[in-house]
């Protein structure tokens, strides 16, 4: 999985402008995450890959569609520095993962090849033979991410 | 350990006697918010979770402000959604356009958010409220859909930092360029997950208006809230406007806070925050080689009577610079009537500016003003973000409206006195 990475306080009106914002569609919305900062990202990113980002990822405006547009675009983690907290609770909420490690988030350079295992927080640089070692999501809310956000793992709750 | 004004409304949401920085509650909402881009998803959240009730049709509060009046389909399409909804469910404080306003400045302006409560509203300037002593913060959508039925949620409770404020303000000085320089002085993390918690005698200087700017624009520190003790200043905004029974918050004598920044009002002159970060802030006498193209005078930042006021002073009598246009947008319906009684309108018009409906519009770069590349505004927003009012390559000032007025005239970035 390779790495994209930014800067720090990587803001919601980047990720997703808000004159994207009359569509609650996903594939609309991943079509245009992070033009305004890097117009090549969605012709580059492929499933599975991780965001790398510095302090504050997410900071700004608490439209879900923020997250809900990275997810789209096959993101499968996002690591940074450190989230602004409407983001982290909404990533959390959607179903998109996300790990704080300022180690990592540092080390890792732009396509580099990473992987993440969630179930111990452990973060491989292939590229760069290194790990770094991020609080794993307790139990529940790693049950919710699978599961693909806080709605859909309530009807399951639901459902048994 | 004692607890902060957040902890102890946190406490009594959550039935609790005491409350620890960090400790996670779950809370009782006053009450829920959403708009025309945030609800829609809301009620898709709703409807895809099986709900079919909402908590109290008072308190699940709709408001159509950010592309509206329409601008295109799609967001025709996104308000109708909102309006079947709250006909279905049969919400009272469901504003739609001739009956709503910014948000922001509307619920306090109907009362409906008064001290000691606590709200959620799918809007990240949610926050302005603790302007009210009210705890109030800014969720996501998802969080919003599932509050609107069952009447709570959870939270971390936060830990917090004290803004001590003392001294006098300047002449021009207003709320707008405290939280600017506070911004300039922590950075846009600064308060990252953390209450901001203003005190101090400082206090008396500020008006509501101030008081509402200041804590809007604690997100743009990070912060989870910000918030204000009440004092006669809050009693005489809530006189007439809440009727029911409220209870006002202080800090314990002993309350934990991690930092305490002192400021003094003495130091504080009329401050702008340039591209493309909120924390960028300089004097605004700096500004006199960056000619503009636009000034924005509203928002749910700085849309009030008291604002249009600022504006209306400075532009009386005076015209805008050659090439800048001037947009003025009262920020509700009633701001909106009182600044036309007032005569406000003729000194806009005169002054070649344009008065707009009540809209977030341009703000998000939404309708009403969007910026093309190379442009550059002085506007009275709270975001200076890359493309946030338009193309990646305009630039966005943020101001007081003296200073956006000042600018408007001056054709550059202008201290008020350098007009008068």
């Amino acid at each position: 999985m390779s790495a994209h990475k930014y800067g720090d306080h990587v803001d919601t009106d980047v990720i997703i402008p808000a004159r994207y914002l009359a569509s609650q569609d996903e594939k609309e919305l991943a079509s245009h995450c992070m033009e305004d900062i890097d117009k090549d990202f969605v012709k580059k990113v492929k499933p599975g890959d991780i965001m790398v980002a510095g302090f504050n990822f997410g900071c700004g405006s608490s439209r879900e569609h923020a997250p809900v547009a990275i997810k789209a675009s096959g993101i499968s983690c996002v690591i940074a520095k450190s989230f602004a907290r409407i983001f982290y609770r909404n990533a959390i909420n959607i179903g998109l993962a996300i790990l704080e490690c300022p180690e990592a988030a540092e080390d890792i350079s732009d396509g580099d090849e990473v992987s993440v295992n969630f179930d111990t927080g452990v973060i491989t640089n292939v590229t760069k033979n290194k790990t770094y070692k991020a609080e794993p999501f307790p139990e529940f809310i790693k049950k919710m991410i699978d599961e693909g956000g806080l709605i859909a793992s309530l009807k399951n709750k639901k459902g048994a | 350990m004692g607890m902060t004004m957040t902890q102890k409304i946190l406490a009594a949401h959550a039935g609790m006697n005491e409350v620890h920085a960090g400790q996670l509650i779950q809370a009782k909402l006053d009450l829920t918010l959403g708009n025309d881009i945030t609800a829609p998803v809301a009620i898709n959240e709703f409807e895809a979770a099986g709900f079919d009730k909402i908590f109290d049709k008072k308190k699940v509060v709709f408001v159509m402000d950010h592309f509206t009046p329409n601008k295109d389909i799609k967001s025709a399409t996104q308000c109708k959604q909102c309006r079947v909804f709250a006909k279905r469910f049969g919400l009272e404080n469901f504003f739609d356009v001739g009956t709503m306003g910014i948000e922001h400045a509307l619920l306090p302006e109907k009362g409906l958010v008064a001290p000691g409560e606590a709200v959620i509203g799918a809007d990240s300037h949610t926050c302005t409220y603790g302007a009210l002593n009210a705890f109030s913060t800014g969720v996501g959508s998802t969080d919003l859909g599932a509050a609107m039925s069952v009447g709570y949620t959870w939270f971390k409770v936060p830990a917090a930092i004290k803004i001590n404020l003392t001294g006098k303000k300047k002449d021009f000085v207003s709320g707008k360029d405290v939280i600017l320089f506070l911004i300039g002085k922590i950075g846009v993390d600064g308060a990252l997950y953390k209450s901001l918690e203003f005190s101090g005698e400082g206090l008396k200087e500020l008006t509501m208006a101030d008081r509402l700017t200041i804590a809007n624009m604690a997100i743009e520190a990070g912060a989870k809230n910000g918030i204000f003790p009440v004092d006669e200043i809050t009693r005489e905004f809530l006189e007439g406007r809440v009727t029911r029974d409220w209870k006002a918050y202080e800090p314990d004598p002993d309350a934990e806070y991690e930092q305490v920044i002192n400021l003094d009002l003495n130091e504080i002159d009329c401050t702008v925050s340039w591209p493309h970060l909120p924390e960028n802030a300089k004097p605004a006498t700096e500004g006199r080689e960056i000619k503009i193209d636009q000034i924005v005078i509203g928002s749910c930042t700085n849309g009030r009577i008291d604002d249009l006021k600022a504006a209306a002073d400075i532009l009386k009598g005076r015209h805008l610079a050659e090439g800048v246009r001037g947009i003025i947008i009262p920020a509700t319906q009633s701001v909106y009537r009182e600044a036309m009684k007032r005569g406000y309108f003729d000194i806009f018009l005169d002054a070649g500016c344009i008065i707009s409906t009540p809209t977030c519009g341009p703000c998000l770069g939404g309708h009403m003003g969007v910026l093309a590349k190379g442009e550059r505004c002085v506007s009275t927003t709270n975001r200076n973000f890359v493309g946030r009012m338009g193309h990646t390559e305009s630039e966005i000032y943020l101001a007081s409206p003296a200073v956006a007025a000042a600018s408007g005239i001056a054709g550059h970035i202008a201290h008020p006195k350098e007009v008068l």
